[in-house]
C-alpha cells in the first residue's frame, strides 16, 4: 500500500477556508456582490489539491501529514488521507463551492453578509479537518470546531428568539456528545494505547476483543448519535433549520450531520461487527429512518420536511452501518455520496422558492413551474435521485440496500420492511418538495414568483446532474468514489459493480414495490399529514418539548444548588471554612496517627517569655473584650508580640513583614468595622457564642498542633542549603528570602501578585456597589477642602 | 483624629515613610527588605496621610487611581520574566547588567524590576482599599 507524505498540499488544503473566513469581511466590503465569487475558489483551491490525491487513493495508497503538537502526552496534529476521507474531502469542499457561491445570491444585500461568509468558512474548514484527522485528539478538536460554528450559523439570525433557541439546543447536544466522545477517545488512549485512526485501524481486533470494549462503544456512539441525529438526540437538527437556508443545505444535510456516520465508518472496522454494533445501530437507525420519514411527509414547511428526511436518510445510514456485511457498507456508501448531492441540491431549491415566492408552506405554493423554470428541473433531477429512480446515483444506492438486506431471517425482514418504509416515505416527501410548489394553479398570495440569479439556481442544478451523471458513468464514478470509500469502510478492498441498468432480481422488484407505495403516499399525504398530526397532537410531548424540560429542571436544579451553597451570610461562610480547615486539619492527624508527642518546654530567656506573656495578655483581651473595637486592637497586640519574637528568634524579614501586615490588617479591619452597621459589642445570647467559641478553639487547637506535629518532624535542610549555596552565586543576592521570592520562586510571586491586584479590584467593586445603592457615589463636600 | 499635631505632622511623617520604603525596597536583595515589605510601608503612609487628611488629598498626591498604580507594577512584574524569554533563556530567568555610574558599579537586573513591580501592587492594592475604605468613613 502506497504512503506518501504531503504536508505542504495538505496544511493548504486544511488552510485555506481559514484563511478565506478571515479574509471575508474585507473582501465583501471591497468586492460587494461578487465577494462569493472570489471566496468560493479557497475551497474550489481546496478540492483540487484533494483531487490531486485522488490516483494515491484509489489504488490503495494513503496520503498522510503532520506536525507535532504535544510531544509529551504523544498528541500529534496529524492527517491521513484514505479513500473514506478523500471522498469525505470532496463532497466537503465540492459543495462548499457551490454553497459559497449559492449564499453570494441568497443573501445579497444582507447587512452580515461578510460574517455570514466567515463562519460557513471556518465550518467548512473545521469539517475537513475532522474528516482528515488521524490523530483523537486532532479530530476531537475539530469535532468540536464544527459544534461552535454550526451554533453560530444557525443563531445567525440573533434577533430572533427561535434561532436562538436551536442555536443553544444544537450546541448543547451535539457539545454533550462530543464531551462524551472525548471521553470515549481518552479511554481509547490510556486503556488501549491507540493514539490515532491508523494505529486503531492497523491494530485489528484489538479494540473490539479488549475489556473496555463496551465503554468505548457507548461513548463513540454517543457523540456519533447526538451529531448525526439519531432518535431520541434529532430533535435539535429540525429547528437547526432556523438557519439561513445555505446553512441548511451544507450543514444540516450534506456534511456536518454526516460526520457521527463518518465516525461510525471510520471506528467499523475497529469496533464493527459485534453482537452489541450489529443489534444497537440497526435498532436506533431504523426507528429513526421510518420515524423521520413519517415526520417528514408531515411537515407543512418544505424546509423542515427536508431536514425530517435527512433524519430519516442519517438513520438509513446508520442501520446500515450497524448491519455490517460487505454489500450493507457498499450501500451506505453508495447512499451516502447520493444524499449529499441530491439533499443539498434539494435544500438549495427550497431556497430558492422561498427566495422567488416568498413563502416555503406546501398548501400557498403552486404552479411555479412556468416562473422558475431551472429550480423546476433542477428540483426534478434531485427528486428522482432521492426516489430511487434510474439513472441516477440514488437508484445505485437502493439497490444496493435492498440487495444488502435480502436475507432470510426474520431480523433482516424486519430492517428490510423499515427500509422499503422509510424511502417509500422519502420517496413521497422528495415529491413534495420537488413537485407540488411548481405545479398546479398559482395561488393569488403569491406576487410576481421570479428565478434567482445564477448563482442561487447554478448549485442546485449542478448536484442535480452530477446525480445523473454518476450513475451514467459508474464505472469511473465507482472507480473514484465510491470503491476507495467502501473499502476503507470495510477494512479491505471492496468491489462494486452496481449500474444503472436495471436487472430483474428481488432487490428490483422491492425498488419498484417502493416506488409504488411512494406514489401512493404522495396521493395521500394530505390525510396522512392530518392523521400523523393528530397522533402528535394527541400524544402532546415530544423530545423537543423533553430537552425543554431538562433545560428547565437543570436551571432550576442550579439554583437549587446555589441557594443552598450560598447564602449570603457573612457568619455562616465563615462557620463553614473553618469547619472545614479544622476537618482538614485533625483528619490526617487522627487517621494517620500522626498525632504530636508531648512537647518539652522550651528555655526562652526571660525577656522572650515577657513577649509570650504580652502575646497571652492580647489574646485573654480579645476575648473579654466588651467592644469589638477593642478586640481588634487586642489582636494587633497578639500579633506584635509574634512579630517581636521573629526578631529575636533571628529572622528580621518575618517580623518586618508581620509588623507591617498586622499594623495594615488592623486599621482596615477597624475601617470596615466603621462601615458595618453592627452594634459595638456582641449582644448574642451565650447559648449562640458556645458553639463559635468552640469552633475556634477546636481551629486553633488544630493548628497549634500541625505545627507541633511539623516542628517534631526530621528537619530536611535539602533546600535550605541549596538557597544557602545558590542565593549568591547564582541570584547575586544575600538576602536568601527575597531571592527566593523574586527570583527562585518568581512565578509564585507573580501569581500572588495578581491575587493582590484581583482582590483589591474585587473590594473595591464590592464598596462601589453598596456606596452606589445608597446614592453617595457624589464626591463628599468635606473631602474637597481638606 | 484630625488633631492639628497630627494632620501637621501626618504629611512629614508620610514623605518619610515613602522614602523609607524605597530604602527598604532597595536593599531588599541583600539585607531584609524587598518589594513587598516596602510596599506595606508605603500603603501605610498612605494611609496615615489620608487618616490625618482626608482621601482626596492622598488621591490628589498619588496621581494616578491606586489600582492603576497596581496594575503597572503587575505589567512590570510580568515584562521583567518576558524579558528573558526574549534574551533566549527561559521565562523569569534572572538577567544581571553592572553598567557603571560615576565610577560606581550599579547591579541592575530583572528580579529588581521584578521586585519593583511586587512593590508597585503591594502598595497600590492595598491603598485602594484602604482609601475606598476610609471614603466613606469621612461623610
Amino acid at each position: 500500500m502506497a504512503e506518501i507524505e504531503a504536508t505542504t498540499g495538505g496544511t493548504l488544503a486544511l488552510a485555506l477556508p481559514f484563511i478565506a473566513a478571515a479574509l471575508a469581511p474585507i473582501l465583501k466590503r471591497i468586492f460587494g456582490a461578487y465577494a462569493g465569487w472570489i471566496l468560493a475558489l479557497a475551497p474550489a483551491a481546496a478540492f483540487a489539491i484533494l483531487f490531486s490525491f485522488l490516483p494515491t487513493v484509489t489504488s490503495g495508497g494513503v496520503v498522510s501529514f503532520g506536525y507535532e503538537w504535544i510531544p509529551a502526552f504523544d498528541v500529534r496534529f496529524s492527517f491521513r488521507i484514505d479513500g473514506l476521507a478523500s471522498t469525505f474531502g470532496l463532497l466537503i469542499t465540492g459543495i462548499g463551492t457551490l454553497i459559497v457561491l449559492y449564499s453570494g445570491g441568497y443573501l445579497a444585500g444582507h447587512r452580515d453578509q461578510g460574517r455570514f461568509f466567515s463562519f460557513i468558512l471556518m465550518f467548512m474548514g473545521s469539517m475537513l479537518g475532522l474528516v482528515l484527522a488521524d490523530d483523537l485528539m486532532t479530530l476531537f478538536v475539530y469535532w468540536e470546531l464544527t459544534s461552535i460554528t454550526s451554533f453560530l450559523l444557525i443563531g445567525f439570525d440573533h434577533e430572533r428568539e427561535r434561532a436562538r433557541r436551536g442555536a443553544i439546543q444544537a450546541l448543547a447536544i451535539t457539545g454533550g456528545g462530543g464531551l462524551a466522545l472525548l471521553a470515549g477517545f481518552i479511554l481509547i488512549r490510556e486503556l488501549a494505547g491507540f493514539n490515532s485512526m491508523s494505529e486503531i485501524l492497523a491494530a485489528g481486533d484489538a479494540l473490539r476483543v479488549g475489556p473496555y470494549y463496551l465503554p468505548i462503544f457507548v461513548l463513540v456512539l454517543a457523540g456519533a448519535f447526538t451529531k448525526s441525529a439519531q432518535m431520541p438526540f434529532h430533535v435539535w437538527l429540525p429547528n437547526a433549520m432556523e438557519a439561513p437556508t445555505p446553512v441548511s443545505a451544507y450543514l444540516h444535510s450534506a456534511t456536518m450531520v454526516k460526520a457521527g456516520v463518518y465516525l461510525l465508518l471510520r471506528m467499523q472496522p475497529a469496533l464493527g461487527d459485534t453482537a452489541l454494533w450489529t443489534t444497537v445501530l440497526p435498532l436506533f437507525g431504523a426507528v429513526t429512518l421510518v420515524m423521520g420519514a413519517l415526520l417528514a411527509v408531515r411537515a407543512t414547511d418544505i424546509k423542515i420536511t427536508l431536514a425530517y428526511t435527512t433524519v430519516s436518510s442519517l438513520g438509513l445510514l446508520v442501520m446500515l452501518i450497524g448491519v455490517s456485511t460487505e454489500y450493507a457498507l457498499i450501500g451506505a456508501v453508495l447512499y451516502l455520496i447520493a444524499h449529499s448531492l441530491f439533499k443539498g441540491g434539494l435544500f438549495m431549491v427550497a431556497g430558492s422558492v422561498d427566495h422567488g415566492a416568498h413563502t416555503r408552506e406546501i398548501g400557498k405554493l403552486g404552479g411555479l413551474a412556468r416562473h422558475m423554470p431551472i429550480t423546476f428541473a433542477a428540483a426534478l433531477l434531485c427528486a428522482l435521485s432521492m426516489g430511487g429512480i434510474t439513472p441516477f446515483v440514488g437508484f445505485l444506492a437502493k439497490e444496493e440496500i435492498y440487495h444488502a438486506l435480502e436475507h432470510g431471517d426474520a431480523w433482516h425482514v424486519m430492517l428490510m420492511a423499515a427500509a422499503i418504509l422509510g424511502n417509500a416515505l422519502m420517496f413521497a416527501a422528495a415529491f413534495i418538495v420537488a413537485l407540488k410548489p411548481f405545479v398546479g394553479k398559482l395561488p393569488e398570495t403569491i406576487h410576481h414568483p421570479h428565478e434567482g440569479s445564477p448563482t442561487i439556481w447554478l448549485g442546485p442544478l449542478v448536484l442535480g446532474v452530477l446525480g445523473l451523471l454518476g450513475a451514467l458513468f459508474y464505472e469511473t464514478y465507482h472507480q473514484l468514489f465510491s470503491i476507495p470509500m467502501a473499502s476503507a469502510a470495510i477494512g479491505a478492498p471492496a468491489q462494486i459493480e452496481i449500474s444503472w441498468v436495471p436487472h430483474l432480481n428481488l432487490a428490483f422488484v422491492l425498488s419498484l414495490a417502493t416506488i409504488a407505495l411512494g406514489i401512493v403516499i404522495y396521493l395521500a399525504s394530505n390525510a396522512i399529514r392530518a392523521a400523523t398530526g393528530g397522533a402528535l397532537a394527541a400524544i402532546g410531548w415530544g423530545p423537543d418539548h423533553g430537552f425543554d424540560q431538562a433545560m428547565r429542571g437543570l436551571l432550576r436544579f442550579s439554583f437549587w444548588i446555589t441557594s443552598r451553597v450560598q447564602s449570603g451570610r457573612l457568619d455562616y461562610y465563615m462557620t463553614v471554612t473553618v469547619m472545614v480547615i479544622t476537618a482538614a486539619l485533625f483528619a490526617p492527624m487522627i487517621l494517620g496517627g500522626a498525632l504530636p508527642a508531648e512537647p518539652q518546654m522550651p528555655e526562652l530567656r526571660f525577656y522572650e517569655w515577657l513577649v509570650v506573656a504580652l502575646i497571652l495578655v492580647g489574646i485573654v483581651a480579645v476575648v473579654v473584650a466588651k467592644n469589638r473595637l477593642t478586640a481588634i486592637v487586642s489582636l494587633g497586640i497578639q500579633g506584635f508580640g509574634t512579630a517581636l519574637l521573629f526578631m529575636l528568634l533571628g529572622a528580621p524579614d518575618l517580623s518586618f513583614t508581620q509588623f507591617m501586615v498586622e499594623t495594615l490588617s488592623v486599621v482596615i479591619l477597624a475601617l470596615v468595622m466603621t462601615r458595618l452597621k453592627l452594634s459595638p459589642a456582641d449582644h448574642r445570647p451565650m447559648r449562640e457564642k458556645l458553639p463559635d467559641a468552640a469552633l475556634a478553639a477546636a481551629g486553633g487547637a488544630g493548628f497549634g498542633l500541625f505545627l507541633l506535629s511539623v516542628v517534631q518532624r526530621p528537619f530536611d535542610p535539602l533546600l535550605s542549603d541549596f538557597f544557602e549555596r545558590y542565593s549568591y552565586a547564582i541570584a547575586h543576592g544575600h538576602n536568601i528570602v527575597n531571592v527566593i521570592i523574586v527570583d527562585f520562586r518568581g512565578v509564585d510571586t507573580m501569581g500572588e501578585i495578581a491575587v493582590v491586584m484581583t482582590t483589591g479590584l474585587a473590594v473595591l467593586a464590592l464598596i462601589r456597589v453598596r456606596v452606589g445603592r445608597k446614592g453617595l457615589a457624589q464626591p463628599d463636600p468635606t473631602e474637597a477642602t481638606p | 483624629m484630625r488633631t492639628i499635631i497630627f494632620r501637621f505632622t501626618a504629611p512629614y511623617l508620610t514623605a518619610l515613610m515613602v522614602l523609607f520604603s524605597i530604602f527598604v525596597l532597595l536593599r531588599g536583595h541583600n539585607d531584609p527588605g524587598g518589594g513587598f515589605i516596602g510596599g506595606l510601608i508605603a500603603a501605610s503612609a498612605f494611609a496615615i496621610y489620608g487618616i490625618a487628611c482626608g482621601v482626596a488629598a492622598v488621591r490628589r498626591a498619588l496621581g494616578f487611581h491606586p489600582m492603576a498604580i497596581a496594575a503597572a507594577g503587575l505589567f512590570a512584574a510580568v515584562c521583567a520574566g518576558i524579558f528573558s524569554v526574549f534574551a533566549k533563556s527561559g521565562f523569569m530567568t534572572g538577567l544581571w547588567i553592572f553598567p557603571k555610574f560615576f565610577g560606581t558599579e550599579v547591579a541592575l537586573s530583572t528580579p529588581m524590576l521584578f521586585d519593583i513591580g511586587v512593590y508597585l501592587v503591594v502598595v497600590g492594592g492595598i491603598s485602594s482599599i484602604a482609601l475606598a475604605l476610609e471614603e466613606r468613613e469621612s461623610d
